[in-house]
């Protein structure tokens, strides 16, 4: 198997802030405390589920709802390698771009892909699922050099000469 | 080409003299408001990430605690804490269990033509003063608060033409509620909402926010009024602050869509659980039993809300097995309710009138609902597992129907409470 490849896990429309972290859980201390509880108003079972390296894909509007950070945040702890949706609420667009998560806009995948199968992903070019490939429209440099340097805060330590968190 | 409102405050934040929808710019912020949902993870990036972190300027920051307050647990109070302590530090105004951040931010703040960051999602609230104020996360927050700046990108705007007046017993709840139910949760994904024509006008402010508000819950980047004499008495009886600039979109300024609603057409209506855009008229699905109800938000929480809910309840009484809770928006409104009597109302009809904070809306502090049960809410959303319980449910309706529906334990319309006592 191609060390590229990752699993796929499939999610509806309009998943919202409150599903991928509840109120409830937003006050435990850290992100690695938060993220067994990821999806577990609709998939209880989904955080422990998920490995490094997996993808998300899912309907239009992921992400829908508050402002709160550590959606995306702990999206990326539980080391999921992109989401991959037909389209983004805004606000976790931009919160995601600032800590590295990398999201990827695609109207077809959701509804071929198969949950547990696999498909590579070519950051910035193409997604291969079942032989065939699904372009990317790449991100602008910028954006992408915050996600590659891991998010805003790493991108911004680099630029001043930090070593990265 | 023409410019928006909303283009017209970016161009101006930016320092440019026109912009349009796609180009991204450097702006400079006028104010930056973060509360207690999540400001604690903004400071502890501030100290542990940066170095020789600065704030640039701290007379436009704003803190407030209002989601989890009074603090409910030892994590919540150390976080509030901290927060009270960096604001003292870097001399930024703070505010306290004093009303939801936006009902604060209206009362005190926001000033037409600014550009307004906050990090919650119901910032777009400030455009019913004229304002372009939009939600971020904690992040872009911290990048506001030390370099006074952060980037956009200029988005399409959405022309909704109003036209006609609500009916007696509709709200402009039931006018927002129906245009997104009509338009879709995605509906304004990335786009300003802006609200024009004969119907905007005639609403008052109170009206206007309540239409923002809700601009997120249709993917809006934010929502906005032209800013008129009515924008400017209410800066008037609010601390007499001056307006920024009192924008107008050009003639032949660029509408990506158009949308027309004629508000004699609205009738009361439901968001059902679990999604806000899942829209029905009120009548549909009466007589669902409901565990708890719930009067109050950035939303909801004002004194014309309060009003509706009072001159219902007055002679009446909440259904024994309903718990009904009140939060007013902010301290005034509590006080102004205190001098019409309304919290005696409340109080006499059953209800439990909370401090004034998000409360039920944010499902975190108060009023939690358990396994299975039912809450009516004028809250901001009803997302699986919001109010409590993943297993919960909770429909979205105005203050009159949440609260015929308190008195009946079970969803009705107000029309339809003549046999409650």
């Amino acid at each position: 198997m191609n060390t590229n490849t990752s699993t796929i896990w499939v999610l509806g429309d309009d998943i919202d802030t409150d599903i991928i972290i509840p109120t409830d859980y937003l006050a435990l201390p850290t992100i690695d405390d938060m993220k067994q509880y990821a999806f577990s108003p609709l998939r209880p079972d989904l955080a422990q589920k998920i490995k490094p390296n997996d993808v998300i894909v899912a309907g239009k509007n992921f992400g829908c709802g508050s402002s709160r950070e550590q959606a995306p945040e702990i999206i990326k702890a539980l080391g999921i390698k992109a989401v991959i949706a037909k389209s983004f609420a805004r606000i976790f667009f931009r919160n995601a771009i600032n800590n590295g998560l990398l999201l990827i806009e695609n109207d077809q995948l959701q509804q071929i892909v198969i949950e547990g199968e696999q498909l590579s992903l070519q950051i910035n070019h193409a997604i291969s699922y079942k032989g065939t490939d699904y372009p990317i429209t790449p991100l602008p440099d910028n954006l992408l050099e915050i996600i590659n340097e891991g998010g805003l805060v790493n991108a911004m330590r680099r630029k001043n000469g930090l070593p990265p968190l | 080409m023409g410019m928006t409102i909303a283009e017209k405050i970016i161009a101006k934040a930016a320092g440019v003299e026109t912009v349009k929808a796609g180009d991204i710019h450097t702006v400079t912020l006028d104010r930056i408001m973060t509360n207690d949902g999540t400001t604690h993870l903004t400071i502890d990036m501030f100290h542990n990430d940066l170095k020789h972190p600065k704030i640039a300027d701290n007379k436009k920051a704003v803190f407030v605690i209002d989601h989890n307050v009074p603090a409910d647990n030892p994590k919540t109070a150390s976080s509030h804490k901290k927060m009270r302590d960096f604001a003292r530090t870097h001399n930024i105004d703070f505010w306290e269990g004093k009303g939801v951040c936006h009902q604060i931010m209206m009362e005190h703040y926001v000033s037409p033509g600014e550009l307004i960051f906050g990090a919650d999602s119901h910032t777009c609230t400030y455009g019913a003063l004229g304002a372009f104020g939009t939600g971020v996360g904690c992040t872009d927050l911290l990048y506001a608060l030390v370099t006074g700046t952060s980037w956009v990108l200029v988005p399409e705007t959405i022309r909704f033409h109003l036209i006609g007046e609500l009916k007696e017993g509709v709200y402009p709840r039931d006018l927002m509620l129906t245009i997104i139910g009509e338009i879709g949760a995605n509906g304004a994904n990335y786009q300003v909402m802006e609200f024009t024509g004969e119907g905007a006008s005639n609403l008052s402010i109170n009206d206007r926010i309540v239409l923002c508000n809700l601009a997120v819950e249709a993917g809006a980047k934010t929502a906005i009024f032209e800013p008129d004499e009515k924008a400017l008495a209410y800066l008037k009886e609010h601390g007499g602050r001056k307006p920024k600039a009192m924008l107008k979109s050009d003639e032949d300024a660029h509408y990506i869509k158009e949308y027309t609603f004629d508000l004699s057409k609205i009738e009361p209506v439901i968001a059902r659980p679990d999604f806000v855009d899942d829209v029905v008229p009120a009548k549909e699905i009466e007589h669902i039993k409901i565990d708890e109800a719930f009067v109050g938000s950035c939303n909801n929480g004002r004194i014309d809300e309060l009003r509706v809910s009072a001159k219902l309840l007055k002679g009446r009484k909440v259904a024994e097995h309903v718990r009904f809770l009140i939060a007013p928006a902010s301290n005034s409104v509590y006080i102004q309710a205190m001098k019409e009597g309304l919290i005696d109302i409340f109080m006499e009809a059953g209800a439990m009138v909370v401090n004034s904070n998000c409360s039920v809306c944010w499902g975190g502090c108060q009023g939690v609902i358990g396994d299975n049960e039912v809450l009516i809410s004028t809250g901001t959303r009803n997302f699986k597992g919001r109010a409590g319980s993943p297993s919960s449910k909770v429909y979205l309706a105005s203050a009159e129907t949440v609260t015929a529906s308190a008195i009946a334990g079970r969803i009705i319309t107000a029309d339809q409470l003549t046999y409650f006592k």
